[in-house]
Order: C-alpha cells, then sequence, then structure tokens
C-alpha cells in the first residue's frame, strides 16, 4: 500500500481510465476509417493549407489534412466537455511562456524528423509491434527524463 | 468523407482529447512530475491506452476484413533508423523541457489552459522548419 501511494501519489483511478478512453479513441478511429491516430501529423498537414512548399503539398499531407484537423477538432471538443461535465479541476499551467515555446519547437521539430511523438510511435506503433517506434519511444522516454530532472537542477 | 466518416474520426477524436483531460496530462506540471519520478502515473496512461489499442490494432484485420468505413486497414509508414532515432532525441528534449507533447498542445485548449497556445504556435513553427530545410 505504501509503494502504491508513493508511486502514485495523486491516485491511480483517472490515470487508468484517462489511458482506456485515449486508446478507446485511437481504437475507435482504426476499427472506422482503418487509420493510425497520431498527433504530431497534424502540424504538417495542416501547414499545407497555408505553405505551398513541396513538403507540405505531398500526396500524404492533402489526403491526410482534412481527417487530422477533424481530429484535432474533436479532441478539444473532447477535453471541454470532460472537462465542464465532470468539473474536473485544471489548473492553467504557470510555465513561463519561453519554456513552453522553446520545449514545443524542439518537440515540434523532433517529432516531424522522427516521425511521431507519444501517441503515433507511443501508442500506435506499439500497438503494432513496430520495432523502430519501440525504438523510439526507449529513446525519446529516456531522453525527457534526462531533460526535465536537469531542468529542475538548473531552475531549483 | 461522408457524414459517417467525420461523424467516427470526430467521436475518436474527442475520446481522445477526454481522455488527455481526465488522465492530467493536458497539465504539462503533471507530465513534469512524471519525468521526475514523482509519480509515476504516466505509465499507467500510456500502458492502458497501448493496451486497449494493440488489442484492436491485432485482432480487428483478423476479425474484418475491412473497416467499418473504409476500403483497407492502415500500416506503418516506412521509417528511416537514423531519422527516427535523431528525431525522438530532439523530440524527447523538447518535451522534457515543456512536459507538452503534441495532443496535449491541442486538446488542453478544450480546458481554457490558455498558454498551451505558446506551445501550439512553437510546434507549428518547429514542424515548418524541419519540412523547410531539413526534410529528406
Amino acid at each position: 500500500m505504501d509503494i502504491i501511494t508513493s508511486l502514485f501519489p495523486n491516485g491511480m483511478w483517472h490515470y487508468a481510465m484517462g489511458g482506456l478512453l485515449i486508446g478507446a479513441g485511437v481504437s475507435l478511429l482504426y476499427l472506422t476509417t482503418g487509420l493510425q491516430g497520431g498527433a504530431s501529423s497534424f502540424f504538417s498537414s495542416t501547414l499545407s493549407f497555408f505553405s505551398r512548399l513541396p513538403y507540405f503539398q505531398s500526396t500524404s499531407q492533402l489526403s491526410s489534412r482534412g481527417w487530422r484537423l477533424i481530429y484535432a477538432l474533436g479532441m478539444v471538443l473532447g477535453a471541454a466537455l470532460i472537462w465542464q461535465m465532470a468539473g474536473l479541476d485544471i489548473p492553467t499551467t504557470e510555465l513561463p511562456a519561453w519554456q513552453l515555446m522553446i520545449g514545443g519547437f524542439i518537440a515540434g521539430f523532433g517529432a516531424r524528423l522522427g516521425n511521431g511523438c507519444t501517441s503515433g510511435h507511443g501508442i500506435c506503433g506499439i500497438a503494432s509491434f513496430d520495432l523502430s517506434s519501440v525504438l523510439a519511444v526507449v529513446v525519446f522516454l529516456s531522453v525527457a527524463i534526462l531533460t526535465a530532472q536537469l531542468m529542475t537542477e538548473v531552475l531549483l | 468523407m461522408n457524414i459517417p466518416y467525420v461523424l467516427a474520426v470526430l467521436i475518436a477524436g474527442m475520446l481522445f482529447g477526454a481522455g488527455l483531460t481526465l488522465s492530467t496530462m493536458v497539465q504539462p506540471e503533471a507530465v513534469l512530475q512524471f519525468l521526475n519520478f514523482n509519480d509515476f502515473g504516466l505509465l499507467l496512461v500510456l500502458g492502458c491506452a497501448t493496451g486497449l489499442t494493440m488489442l484492436v490494432y491485432q485482432l480487428a484485420p483478423k476479425a474484418m476484413r475491412r473497416p467499418l468505413l473504409a476500403l483497407s486497414f492502415s500500416g506503418r509508414p516506412k521509417q528511416r533508423l537514423q531519422q527516427t532515432v535523431v528525431g525522438a532525441v530532439l523530440f524527447g528534449i523538447g518535451w522534457g523541457i515543456s512536459g507538452v507533447c503534441p495532443a496535449p498542445a491541442v486538446a488542453g485548449l478544450g480546458t481554457g489552459n490558455w498558454p498551451l497556445i505558446w506551445t501550439l504556435m512553437a510546434m507549428f513553427a518547429g514542424t515548418y522548419v524541419q519540412g523547410r530545410w531539413f526534410a529528406r
């Protein structure tokens, strides 16, 4: 019991239920449309509406930008609904803007270079038994842990 | 895309966004708590999400000839190992700095967590720079 409360000081059920909801979303997408629903390609496919660069005008960007945009809208809507309906307390982040921006820029760059993020490699890739995704997850999780702990050392 | 298809994608996204919110992954602070080993909840989130998806990804193509609203199940995109690893290193650095990965940057806006707009815009910028100057 003590081990559990020290590993999960904020409880476990909302993590497990939240994970199952995420999995249900990714699964529903696959069962109905056959699509693998990672999140980070939304950024490149949405840029195809604004940039004429050949990279953003490729067939895969153009053919996926519609559903990826709807998927993203759904995420915002689903988040808003459960937040309101369940009366969840989601404090606004107090991280400084520079931290949110620098992290976002590097993560956005890396996710596209590496072809996936926590959902694409993490959920869809592992669920597909894709070995390069498993490798990607091991790498980005380890690096993220190192980076965050280094940040904590430096900032405190 | 017909109406059932659009609805299916929308509802899938809604479930995803609701899950990110319920599991507090839309709060960068919660993710950083995990990365600093103060709360291992994110492993539960990832484990439950991946476990359920794994069942469906592995069983669905055997149980049904095609998806309900499309012609075929899509497989994994082709990966180039070196790019995947370098990309994962950079992604890990960025994620470790901000505690925000792409899906929460989008979904978090639904919970009124407005500062996440900084991350969202920066992710678009990072994606643009990658596609503009570093695409193969």
